[in-house]
C-alpha cells in the first residue's frame, strides 16, 4: 500500500505485480491446487513455461501487437452523464471492453493462453463457457491461430445463449452440450477439467477466469490486467485524479480482478464486487458467493463457494448465464477477507432497472453482467451522494464502472424479462418505461414525439 | 498399525493380490448399498472403499456420477457414511472412506478423522487432495492412527512418486491410465510400468490399481504386478442395472477368483 491520497504523486509507468499469490499459488488460505495428482504435471509444465513467457520480450511485443490490432486495445473511457443523474449525482466512467473484438474482456485472456499453448507445443484447446463469451473468444484465438477447439458448455446455458453456441460453431469450435448436474457452468468446467485428464498430451485447457488450480488464477490476473491499467493512466490523464470507486461484475471474476489490480495499492480508491444476488440473497436462488457462501474447496482451489451442510455445491441462480456459478476465484476471498474490497449483491430486478436504463439513457446495450456492475453503481452513487460523501470539494464523486461485455447475446433474455418481442400478455420486468416516455434530457425539442407515435405524425 | 497394510500383506502371504470394491454410499438408497457392500464384501472383497457422495465428481465417468448423483440429491452425508464403515468392519472386510476434499472439509477434519476411528474405519482415499495441500489431514490421521491414501498417475514424476508414496499409509492407489474412472476393455501396459516406476520409489509400500478393471480376467492380469486391484464402475453398475446384492456378490466372486488365479 503506497498511496493513500487518491491524487497520486506520480503515475507509474509499471504498477507492480501483487505480492499474492505465494510460489504455490495460495492467497493467504485461499487458492492452491485440489484436483487429482494426474493433472499436476500438466501444471507446472504450464507454470513453468508461464513464468518464462511473461518476461520474454517476444511474446510481448506478439502480445502486444495482437492486443492493439486485434482486440482493438486500448478501449475507450465513456464518460454516461444521462445515466449518472439516476445515480445520486455522482460521475460516472464506463471502461468500455464491450467494444473488443469479440465483445468482451475475454478476448485479452484467450490471447494470451493461445499463445502460451502454442509455445508448450499442443494443438488442442478446450474450454469451458458460461454466458458464451470465453466460449467464443477461445474458438476465436483457435481459429486465428490454428488450434482445433472444443468448449463444453451447460445445456442450460445453451438455450439461453443460443446466438454465442452458433457464433462458436460458425469459427469452427466444437460446442458439448452438458447434462449432468445443473446444466449450467460449473458442470461445464467439471467436463472440461475430465476431458483435460484424459487428454493431456495434445489438449490445453484454456480457463476463462480468475478460479481454478494454480497457475490459473495468477495467469487470467495477469492477461486481465490491462484493463485497469489502461482505465488507471486515462483517468489520471482525463480527470488528474484517480476515481473513488472501481466497480465490476463478480462471477469468477475475471473483469473485476482485471480492472482492480492497477488499484489495490492506491488505499483511497474503493473497490466494489457486484454479485448476482438472483431473486434476492434471502430467498436462496442467487449466485452472490462471497456475500452468501463460506469457505472450502471446489474446481481446484479453496475460495468461497456455495454450499450445503454435507459440502455439496449448491446450484446457483441468476439472470445472467455468465455470472451463474456457485464459486469466486481464490483473489476476490482473500480481497475480501483481508478488506481491501467489498462485495454486494444485485437483484436480477435491479440488474435489468440498469440495463434498460442505459440502454435508453446512453445508447449503450450493456451485457446483463455487467448491468449488475451498473445497478452497484447506482446504488453506490446514491449512497456517496446522499451522504456528500466521496468527492473532494466541490467535485462529486468518481465512479469508475467496467463495462465488461455487449448485450447483443442477451437481447432475447431482456424482450421476455420485459414482454417485448412477442404479443403474449406478459408484466414486463421492473425498468422497463412502459410508456415510452423520452428520457429526461434526451430531447430537447418540445414538439419531438414518443417513438411509436412518430409513424402518425410524420 | 495400518489396518489396510495388513490386510494387503496377509492377501500376498497367500500369493494373491487384495479386492478392494468400490461402492458409494446412498444408491440405490443408503441401507440398500450398506446390503451391497456387505454383499461384496460376501464374494470376497478384502477392502471395501465407501464412497462419500459429491456433487463435482471430477474425476468420475458417467457410472460413478449417475449413482453419485441421485445419492447427493437424497441428501446423503457423512453421518450415513460412518454407519457404512462400521456395518462393513463388521461385515469382515477393511473399511476404507474415498472422499473429494470438500465434504471433509465442510464436516472438519479433525472431527472426520475421530469419528471415523471410533466408527472403525481404516482411513482415507482423497482423489482430490495432495499432499501438497494435505497437511491438515497428514496431522488429524496422525493422531488418530488413521490411514491415507494418495493418488499416483502416469503423468507424475520420479520426484513426485517419491514424495506422495512417503505421505502415504496404508497403500499408493496408481490411477493406471489417464482419464477418468470407468470400465475399459483392456487395462494396457501403463499400469504396469506404473507399478513398477512406484515401487521404485517406495519398495516398502503396497502398490494398488485403479481405474478400467471389471472382470476376473483383467484382475488376473493385474494381480500379477501390484499388490491389490481396485475395481469401481463394475460394481456400480451392477447396481445401476438393477442386479442388486446378488449382481455385486456374484461380481464379486469373479474377482476375487481373478486375484487368486
Amino acid at each position: 500500500m503506497t498511496t493513500s491520497s487518491v491524487r497520486p504523486s506520480g503515475e507509474r509507468l509499471l504498477p507492480a505485480r501483487p505480492g499474492w499469490p505465494d510460489a504455490t499459488g495460495h492467497f493467504g488460505i485461499f487458492g492452491g491446487r485440489f484436483v487429482p495428482e494426474a493433472l499436476i504435471a500438466a501444471l507446472d509444465d504450464l507454470t513453468e513455461a508461464y513464468e518464462a513467457m511473461r518476461v520474454d520480450p517476444a511474446f510481448l511485443t506478439e502480445f502486444d501487437r495482437l492486443q492493439r490490432d486485434y482486440t482493438g486495445r486500448p478501449s475507450p473511457l465513456t464518460e454516461v452523464p444521462k445515466f449518472a443523474e439516476h445515480a445520486g449525482g455522482v460521475r460516472i466512467l464506463l471502461k468500455r471492453e464491450d467494444l473488443n473484438h469479440t465483445g468482451s474482456h475475454k478476448i485479452n485472456n484467450v490471447l494470451g493462453q493461445a499463445l502460451l499453448t502454442k509455445r508448450i507445443g499442443k494443438s488442442r484447446v478446450i474450454a469451458e463457457t458460461g454466458a458464451g463469451q470465453h466460449g467464443v473468444a477461445t474458438a476465436t484465438a483457435a481459429a486465428l491461430m490454428g488450434l482445433s477447439c472444443t468448449v463444453y458448455m451447460g445445456e442450460e446455458d445453451t438455450r439461453r445463449q443460443a446466438l454465442n453456441v452458433a457464433r462458436m460453431r460458425l469459427l469452427g469450435a466444437e460446442v458439448i452440450p452438458v447434462t449432468t448436474g445443473s446444466r449450467t457452468l460449473k458442470d461445464a468446467i467439471n467436463e472440461a477439467f475430465r476431458d483435460w485428464v484424459t487428454n493431456v498430451e495434445t489438449t490445453n485447457y484454456v480457463f476463462g477466469t480468475v478460479a481454478g488450480p494454480h497457475p490459473f488464477p495468477a495467469m487470467v490476473r495477469d492477461f486481465q490486467r490491462v484493463i485497469g491499467d489502461e482505465a488507471r493512466a486515462q483517468v489520471l490523464e482525463r480527470e488528474g485524479r484517480l476515481p473513488d470507486a472501481v466497480l465490476a461484475c463478480v462471477g469468477g471474476g475475471s473483469n473485476a480482478i482485471g480492472i482492480f489490480t492497477a488499484f489495490v495499492p492506491d488505499d483511497g480508491v474503493r473497490l466494489v464486487g457486484l454479485e448476482a444476488g438472483g431473486d434476492g440473497v434471502d430467498t436462496g436462488r442467487h449466485a452472490a458467493t462471497i456475500t452468501g457462501g463460506s469457505p472450502g474447496v471446489l474446481h481446484g482451489a479453496r475460495s468461497y463457494l456455495l454450499q450445503d451442510d454435507n459440502g455439496q455445491t449448491i446450484e446457483s441462480h441468476s439472470i445472467s448465464a455468465g455470472l451463474d456459478y456457485p464459486g469466486v476465484g481464490p483473489e476476490h476471498s482473500y480481497l475480501h477477507d483481508i478488506g481491501r474490497a467489498e462485495y454486494r449483491a444485485v437483484t436480477d430486478a435491479e440488474a435489468m432497472e440498469a440495463f434498460a436504463l442505459l440502454c435508453r439513457t446512453e445508447g449503450i446495450i450493456p451485457a446483463i453482467e455487467s448491468a449488475h456492475a451498473l445497478a452497484g453503481a447506482i446504488s453506490l452513487g446514491k449512497e456517496l451522494g446522499s451522504r456528500g460523501a466521496g468527492g473532494r470539494g466541490d467535485e462529486p464523486p468518481l465512479l469508475l464502472v467496467n463495462l465488461s461485455g455487449r448485450g447483443d447475446k442477451d437481447v432475447e433474455t431482456a424482450s421476455r424479462w420485459f414482454g417485448l418481442g412477442d404479443h403474449q400478455e406478459v408484466d414486463p420486468g421492473p425498468g422497463l418505461d412502459t410508456d415510452q416516455n423520452p428520457t429526461e434530457g434526451a430531447v430537447s425539442n418540445d414538439e419531438a414525439v414518443a417513438g411509436q407515435d412518430a409513424g402518425e405524425t410524420a | 498399525m495400518s489396518a489396510l497394510a495388513n490386510r494387503i500383506a496377509a492377501a500376498r502371504a497367500e500369493d494373491r493380490a487384495a479386492l478392494i470394491a468400490y461402492l458409494p454410499v446412498g444408491y440405490p438408497s443408503v441401507e440398500d448399498s450398506i446390503a451391497a457392500m456387505v454383499a461384496a464384501v460376501e464374494g470376497g472383497a478384502d477392502v471395501i472403499e465407501i464412497g462419500v457422495p459429491y456433487s463435482d465428481p471430477g474425476m468420475d465417468g458417467p457410472v460413478i456420477q449417475q449413482a453419485v448423483d441421485a445419492a447427493v440429491r437424497a441428501g446423503v452425508g457423512m453421518r450415513d457414511v460412518l454407519k457404512a464403515v462400521t456395518a462393513v468392519a463388521d461385515a469382515g472386510a477393511v473399511p476404507v472412506v474415498m472422499s473429494y476434499w470438500n465434504p471433509i472439509e465442510r464436516y472438519g477434519v479433525e472431527r472426520f478423522a475421530a469419528d471415523l476411528a471410533a466408527a472403525g474405519g481404516a482411513g482415507a482415499i482423497t482423489p482430490d487432495l495432495i499432499p501438497d495441500e494435505a497437511a491438515d489431514w497428514l496431522a488429524a490421521s496422525e493422531e488418530h492412527g488413521l490411514d491415507r491414501v494418495f493418488l499416483v498417475a502416469p503423468s507424475s514424476t520420479d520426484a513426485r512418486l517419491r514424495s506422495t508414496a512417503a505421505a502415504c499409509r496404508g497403500f499408493v492407489y496408481a490411477a493406471s491410465t489417464m482419464g477418468v474412472t470407468g470400465t475399459r476393455a483392456t487395462v494396457g501396459d501403463a499400469a504396469e510400468k506404473l507399478v513398477a516406476r512406484t515401487r521404485a520409489a517406495a519398495p516398502d509400500l503396497a502398490v494398488c490399481v485403479g481405474l478400467g478393471v471389471s472382470n476376473g480376467d483383467q484382475a488376473a492380469e493385474v494381480a500379477v504386478f501390484a499388490d491389490g486391484v481396485i475395481v469401481g464402475s463394475a460394481y456400480v453398475r451392477e447396481l445401476l442395472e438393477g442386479r442388486g446384492p446378488e449382481g455385486v456378490r456374484t461380481l464379486s466372486k469373479d474377482l476375487a477368483s481373478g486375484v487368486r488365479a
